[in-house]
């Protein structure tokens, strides 16, 4: 305990030492947890920095990506903890909450208790790892990076100490969602958050990772990882709501698992972060399944919004259709890079993908690489990249009804954003994006 | 039954070689001495020596580019090829004088004919050098100068090197260094201001011996105001090993000006064929690559425009056929770098039993730029279902008043497209021929008819064998 107010030691930076250090201090952790982060630690240290030169790197900016300026994030003040508690309650209609700040748990509101006997669990991985050891034995990091962060995958699974495990039994169905709040606090600090959903069979849930920063200025360090298994005839809803500062530099694997006759809907939205790497790997296993893939980003001033994503079609008769679209002002970059790979099996797939883009700035960047693989005939699949700007007579016509020019901006920036947010079907869900999205344009 | 057959009478067109003896021949393998040899064959100034064993030296420092393009690259072995063969220096300016076996490959392939037929101009290449070029006399009263790469750097320094090696320089890829460091053969052609050369002038490059590697380098400039369509065609004899054909072409577009550049590619199987493409637009000109890969193991080609001047406008239209053990690489480069500029690309792939095509495209538009459009439209059809197709475009879009659009889509021929013709009468082999066909109609209707027709049939026969 004393650590916690010492002077923050240089074995906290995340170099060689830290690590030791970070197994001294988690005791607890239960042995085959200890072995595969201490694999993953080797790994982290071996596997090669990103460089341009890496197909899965085409155009990012490869130079802010170093991570040894940073420290894993200490325990927060009484005051600050509280204030963020006070600021997780956006979502008011909720089958459950967790508030992470730091890596530490702040504070949560349990499942119901008829929720809790039909055996659904939701806890915080602090717990899980001891009370559900079983469970994240099988599931925890289980899954391979595909698009190019194995070594911040590795890091991860290294000094990751706490999360989300989300486990809906067979036929139970949840109707109001589940949230995570995920808070950074501290100049320098690493915050390490994990999600792991596994929908059982018929099972039916909603869940929404917030990601935030205490205070607006100060640089931190976000590698999270999420897996969502949906079991056959599953449906799962997904939130990720990424509105770290400015300041930050953030990393976030999400690898969804679609078995056969699964429903899949997952919803990201960037907003925050100075550099963001986002790798959605969509997995379609089982026959019948449909995956629908959506994201939402507001870039300005120097931001660089980096997605990557794969949609592996290992199935026949399947379904995903993937659409991100990226709202660019003053100087911010995006990179799209979407891949659907269709293994020579998967006859009668529909795959399809677009990206959109509209440029507010003319100094402003987007990159589209939207690729096909495909090895089987029977398919319909097809992509889309387009980049734009504003229509003149969209916005002439609403400068002519009075509307100022920064209104009338929004307004369009809403109406491209509209097809994708009237797809959620929880009103106050839609309503947190939008307030996300409207924040910020009106700041810029 | 009678499918397999005419498959391969058709394949095999260009299959055949002749026993040549030849004067002049660089060994096997690669080395400074190599390039010397070139060099000295030709008796070339002393900057292109210096040109070219510069551009030894950038293709040994590359690497592969394996960590994007397929492994298939590593079968390539550098040391195992012959770079220079040749049986004379001057190209024969009369049929006539042709040796008797050349003139015997070309008149196979139906070269005089052709030149009879339609053509302003044809250069002809065995092996490392032209063997026979001619042009029609009004032409070069106009002074249209069409003659090889040796020639055109000897006589007309002043007119290619302001602009060889400048489109694509030397370390523009690892193909790029290879053939700048032993090209040999290929077009050099100047058409004068306000020339515009009606009929096309056409180049045909042949691989004879085994082993051997031919780099062709061709560079094209079209004045202010001028016009020319140049057409190449490629074949090769089926050897037991692979051979490489790395070619390096640069187009020059001057203020006003149009080049069309259109390319049937039929290189035998064992073909590895690497070629670098690319043009330079000035102010309200026009370039048009038209390509067509029918051939080789392996085609890695990608034709580009930089629109360098306002109002330049750059075309890529692009057809694919991937057979059994075919990869054709294919796709197409937009670098905008002037306000206004327009690009299009059009490319369509047909994948046939194991058949693997690949789309590749960039499409580039820098801030400060205004006006600028592109449209790409890819889509790929899948015959068997062990085809495989890939797309991989790459689209950077910054400026002002820039939009960009891309769009795929890959098929199948339809159960129903076949029921509805066989019902009409058809065969099934007819059947998927005329939908196939029907597919890339838009596009095989730009090339010039005697292309296009053969293009028709050769699909045809493709398509007789591969429904099942």
């Amino acid at each position: 305990m004393q650590s916690m107010i010492t002077v923050k030691s240089d074995s906290e930076f995340l170099s060689e030492a830290v690590f030791d250090h970070f197994l001294t201090r988690h005791s607890e952790l239960p042995q085959w947890l200890v072995k595969l982060k201490q694999q993953n630690w080797v790994d982290y240290l071996a596997l090669p920095a990103p460089s341009r030169k890496m197909e899965t790197w085409r155009f990012a900016n490869v130079k802010g990506l170093g991570v040894d300026t940073f420290r894993l994030a200490q325990p927060l003040a009484v005051e600050e903890g509280q204030s963020l508690i006070e600021r997780s309650n956006r979502l008011k209609n909720t089958s459950g909450k967790l508030i992470f700040g730091n890596d530490d748990l702040l504070a949560e509101e349990e499942l119901s208790e008829d929720l809790k006997a039909k055996g659904v669990i939701f806890e915080p991985l602090e717990r899980a790892f001891a009370q559900h050891s079983e469970i994240l034995e099988e599931f925890f990091m289980a899954q391979e990076s595909a698009l190019g962060s194995e070594k911040f995958a590795a890091l991860h699974t290294a000094l990751n100490r706490n999360g989300t495990l989300l486990f809906v039994p067979e036929n139970v169905e949840i109707d109001l969602p589940l949230v995570s709040y995920h808070w950074a606090q501290g100049s320098e600090s690493a915050v390490f958050p994990h999600t792991l959903v596994i929908a059982k069979d018929n099972s039916k849930v909603t869940f929404v990772d917030v990601y935030g920063a205490h205070e607006k200025d100060s640089s931190q360090l976000a590698c999270g990882v999420s897996t969502l298994y949906a079991g056959p005839g599953a449906q799962v809803e997904y939130h990720y709501l990424q509105n770290w500062n400015e300041a930050s530099l953030s990393f976030n694997q999400l690898t969804t698992i679609a078995q056969r006759d699964s429903n899949i809907r997952a919803f990201g939205l960037n907003i925050g972060s100075k550099h963001a790497r986002n790798e959605g790997h969509t997995i379609i296993d089982g026959p019948g399944s449909n995956a629908e893939l959506f994201s939402l980003t507001v870039a300005h001033k120097d931001q660089e919004i980096d997605q990557r994503t794969l949609q592996s079609h290992n199935a026949a008769n399947a379904r995903s259709n993937l659409l991100f679209k990226n709202a660019l002002q003053d100087t911010s970059k995006t990179i799209f890079s979407g891949l659907i790979k269709v293994a020579e099996e998967a006859q009668q797939t529909d795959a399809y993908q677009t990206n959109r883009n509209l440029l507010l700035s003319p100094l402003a960047e987007a990159n589209s690489l939207p690729g096909l693989e495909i090895l089987a005939n029977d398919v319909k699949c097809s992509h889309g990249a387009a980049t734009g700007q504003i229509d003149d007579n969209e916005l002439f016509y609403l400068l002519s009804r009075g509307i100022s020019k920064p209104a009338a901006q929004i307004l369009l920036v809403f109406a491209f954003f509209e097809e994708i947010l009237e797809k959620m079907e929880n009103e106050e869900l839609a309503e947190f994006h939008r307030e996300l999205i409207h924040q910020k344009l009106e700041n810029n | 039954m009678s499918t397999e057959t005419a498959i391969n009478i058709d394949r095999e067109k260009g299959n055949f070689s002749y026993d040549t003896q030849y004067e002049y021949d660089a060994g096997i393998g690669l080395n400074e001495g190599v390039v010397n040899y070139i060099a000295d064959v030709k008796s070339e100034p002393d900057w292109v020596r210096k040109f070219r064993l510069k551009a030894l030296k950038v293709f040994w420092s590359k690497p592969m580019p394996t960590h994007w393009a397929t492994k298939d690259l590593e079968n390539i072995h550098f040391d195992k090829f012959r770079y220079y063969l040749s049986k004379g220096q001057q190209p024969s300016r009369s049929w006539d004088d042709v040796p008797a076996d050349v003139k015997e490959t070309f008149e196979r392939l139906g070269i005089p004919e052709q030149e009879r037929a339609f053509l302003a101009g044809v250069e002809a290449q065995f092996d490392s050098e032209a063997a026979y070029s001619n042009m029609k006399e009004e032409l070069s009263k106009e002074g249209v100068i069409f003659v090889g790469s040796t020639e055109g750097l000897k006589e007309h320094p002043e007119i290619f090197r302001k602009y060889f090696g400048k489109v694509i320089p030397i370390g523009d890829n690892k193909f790029s260094a290879l053939n700048s460091a032993v090209f040999s053969g290929g077009s050099f052609i100047y058409v004068p201001p306000g020339v515009k050369v009606k009929q096309p002038l056409q180049a045909y490059f042949r691989i004879n011996a085994e082993n051997f590697a031919q780099f062709e380098r061709t560079l094209i400039i079209a004045d202010e105001g001028a016009e020319v369509t140049y057409m190449e065609g490629c074949t090769a004899p089926k050897f037991e090993t692979t051979t490489l054909h790395s070619a390096v072409v640069e187009l020059v577009a001057l203020k006003g000006a149009k080049i069309q550049y259109i390319t049937v590619q039929n290189w035998s199987a064992n073909v590895f064929n690497l070629v670098t493409k690319r043009g330079l637009a000035g102010e309200d000109s026009e370039i048009k690559w038209i390509d067509c890969n029918i051939g080789s193991r392996l085609t890695m080609k990608y034709p580009g425009v930089i629109l360098k001047g306002r109002r330049a406008r750059g075309e890529v239209i692009s057809i694919a056929l991937a057979g059994d053990g075919q990869h054709q690489d294919t796709g197409a480069k937009m670098i905008h770098a002037a306000d206004e500029t327009t690009s299009n690309i059009i490319a369509k792939s047909i994948s046939v039993g194991q058949g693997r095509s690949t789309y590749r495209g960039q499409v580039y538009i820098p801030k400060h730029l205004k006006g600028c459009r592109n449209n790409t439209e890819c889509d790929a059809l899948l015959i068997n279902s062990n085809s495989r197709t890939d797309t991989y475009p790459a689209i950077t879009v910054r400026g002002n008043n820039n939009s960009v659009q891309h769009e795929a889509s890959v098929s199948k021929v339809s159960a129903e497209q076949i029921f509805y013709l066989m019902q009409r009468g058809l065969s099934e082999g007819e059947a998927m021929s005329l939908t196939v066909n029907g597919f890339i109609n838009d596009l095989v209707k730009q090339f010039p008819m005697e292309y296009s027709v053969e293009l028709k049939r050769l699909i045809d026969l493709e398509m007789e064998g591969s429904v099942g």
